[in-house]
């Protein structure tokens, strides 16, 4: 069976037709998984008995009758998501060992539509990088050119989708990273409305910009996995309410007369050919289809990074304060007395970035700098929400490039954080304004690798973004 | 701004972290090259601007007051570094 260019529609009816079996559809992604990940390193841990498990649950709802889309189909977690009973260490030597007490909301929700688990996946340490180099455990490889990073911090996330060791994946977005994984690999990632889906047992980094959010081969596949876990949640205060529950309803409607605003800010220098030539081309294809295109200016594009890494680090300083080795994870063998136990375990615990990260946020919390830095970057914020609300009000949709490259090779750019930091530039104010956005591929560049094409809607209306990005992609499969 | 091995040590304190001879330096050179970054917010002019703290206009979200059962002690001691019976070890606070 070749499921390299299978998705979730196709497999479902597979499914749901008896032409293979809950058991025999795992087998081909467990099989993949055993050739391919020793040299990708997408997975931390493959689950067994909780795979063995999820496989008799989903034959069992097929069977009934009762089958939702998500039966019986593979998928995988991003590591900072909790399972119960099951390993969950944001790739993190200070969480090695941990075992959650209860699962994510969404990691019941995918119970019960029938998902089955597979594993969980690396990423950066605590969400914190865009390249996976920072993980605890090792790197993870571009299926595409294994010399080259699959982006971060969802890197193990997207990986596996593009080398079909999972249908899809759930992977988590702060600054970008769906996004940037998801484009970096050529595959389909969703950043959903702040508020969408529940963060309940999602590992905090900044509990403000967190958002969790599904990567996939397609768009469909992207909008079904929502329908399973997007909605409100008493156990997550800051999850919304009221809002609908459909993402599927519209993919089919086509574009004609949509507005959409292209940024010039996002087609300025910084951005390498191949990812200019790859996003007008996707333009000019949305303009062949009945969408309408025009250039607009984000005057505040600028000081998006800056507020991004001072909100973030405040929050995730703030965040990442319980991990003193007193009550789960790692816990210093060397301390003398209780102030040691905590500076050694955090030190020995805690990698290079997430040091560093604290270290900015604790700073810019700090006695003196508070108002200078922190109130000022929630006023930026503030003035950021405030221009993209703006310029959905006048438009649809706004588009761009997903990130200024394509991906870099492993350790190119690990000795500059602020280098690092700078590939975010597209997609930090998405977070910061709370809004959903798409990153899906549209082509490569001329050394094979993929280009990520980003579009970003209103809040709450991942109807229409997703209605778009599916007639681009429609567009482009009918390419040569 | 300038992030001196001072300023290092001072806000590592405070984040109950440490840092050791040449890696103070380098923090400190980081750290700064970040900040030195960040000063292009200074040039916008945020004075009448509220600070944006809520994406949602959410008030606060309650629960009635009501027992629920919670976890099991065990269940919480579980991925305990150190652990009696029925509690977390810790050093000792208290001459």
């Amino acid at each position: 069976m070749d499921i390299a260019g299978m998705d979730m529609t196709t497999a479902g009816s597979l499914l749901r037709d008896r032409k293979i079996s809950v058991s025999e559809l795992a087998g081909e992604y467990i099989k993949n998984i055993r050739e391919k990940d020793p040299s990708i390193g997408a997975y931390l841990h493959v689950c067994e008995s909780k795979t063995r498990e999820d496989i008799q649950k989903a034959q069992d709802m097929i069977d009934r009758g009762e089958a939702s889309p998500l039966a019986g189909i593979p998928y995988a977690l991003k590591d900072n998501i909790c399972t119960r009973g099951i390993e969950t260490t944001c790739a993190s030597r200070i969480l090695k060992g941990f075992l959650p007490p209860y699962n994510a909301t969404v990691a019941d929700r995918l119970d019960a539509a029938g998902g089955v688990l597979l594993g969980k996946l690396n990423m950066d340490e605590f969400a914190m990088g865009g390249s996976t180099e920072n993980s605890a455990f090792g790197i993870t490889r571009n299926p595409h050119d294994k010399s080259r990073v699959p982006g971060g911090s969802s890197g193990g996330s997207a990986a596996a989708v593009a080398a079909s060791m999972a249908l899809f994946t759930l992977g988590s977005d702060t600054g970008g990273s769906i996004r940037q994984p998801a484009s970096f690999c050529g595959v389909t990632g969703l950043k959903p409305t702040y508020g969408r889906v529940s963060r309940y047992g999602l590992v905090a980094f900044a509990s403000s910009l967190d958002q969790i959010g599904p990567l996939g081969k397609t768009v469909r596949d992207c909008a079904l996995v929502m329908e399973a876990i997007a909605g409100h949640d008493p156990m997550d205060s800051t999850s919304a309410a009221g809002k609908d529950a459909c993402f599927t309803g519209e993919l089919e409607q086509g574009i004609k007369g949509m507005r959409i605003a292209v940024p010039r800010e996002y087609l300025a220098e910084g951005i390498s050919p191949g990812v200019r030539e790859k996003v007008l081309e996707g333009l000019d294809m949305l303009a062949s289809m009945g969408a309408v295109w025009e250039e607009v200016e984000l005057k505040l594009h600028d000081a998006a990074i800056s507020a991004y890494y001072i909100i973030s680090s405040a929050e995730a300083s703030s965040n990442l304060a319980r991990y003193d080795g007193i009550k789960y994870g790692f816990r210093s063998d060397n301390a003398r007395d209780l102030a040691e136990l905590y500076s050694k375990t955090r030190n020995e615990g805690f990698g290079e970035e997430v040091k560093r990260r604290i270290m900015l946020g604790t700073y810019v919390l700090s006695s003196g700098y508070y108002d200078a830095y922190y109130i000022k970057a929630l006023k930026i914020r503030s003035l950021i929400k405030e221009e993209f609300d703006t310029v959905l009000g006048k438009y649809d949709l706004i588009a761009g490039p997903t990130t200024p490259t394509t991906a870099f090779g492993i350790g190119e750019k690990t000795g500059n954080p602020l280098e690092m930091y700078l590939g975010d530039v597209y997609t930090v104010s998405v977070n910061i304004a709370g809004l959903p956005a798409v990153s899906l591929p549209c082509g490569t560049d001329t050394s094979g690798l993929p280009v990520g094409f980003q579009l970003i809607g209103r809040a709450f209306d991942e109807k229409t973004l997703l209605r778009c990005a599916r007639a681009l992609e429609k567009a482009r499969e009918v390419l040569p | 701004m300038k992030v001196t091995t001072e300023t290092v040590d001072y806000v590592a304190a405070l984040a109950r972290l440490s840092f050791h001879g040449d890696e103070k330096e380098k923090m400190a050179a980081q750290l700064q090259g970040i900040l030195s970054y960040m000063e292009k917010l200074d040039a916008l002019d945020t004075e009448a601007v509220k600070p944006l703290e809520h994406l949602e206009n959410a008030v606060n979200v309650f629960r009635e007051d009501e027992v629920r059962d919670s976890f099991p002690r065990e269940e919480i001691l579980r991925n305990a570094p150190r652990r009696d019976t029925r509690a977390f070890k810790v050093p000792g606070i208290m001459e």
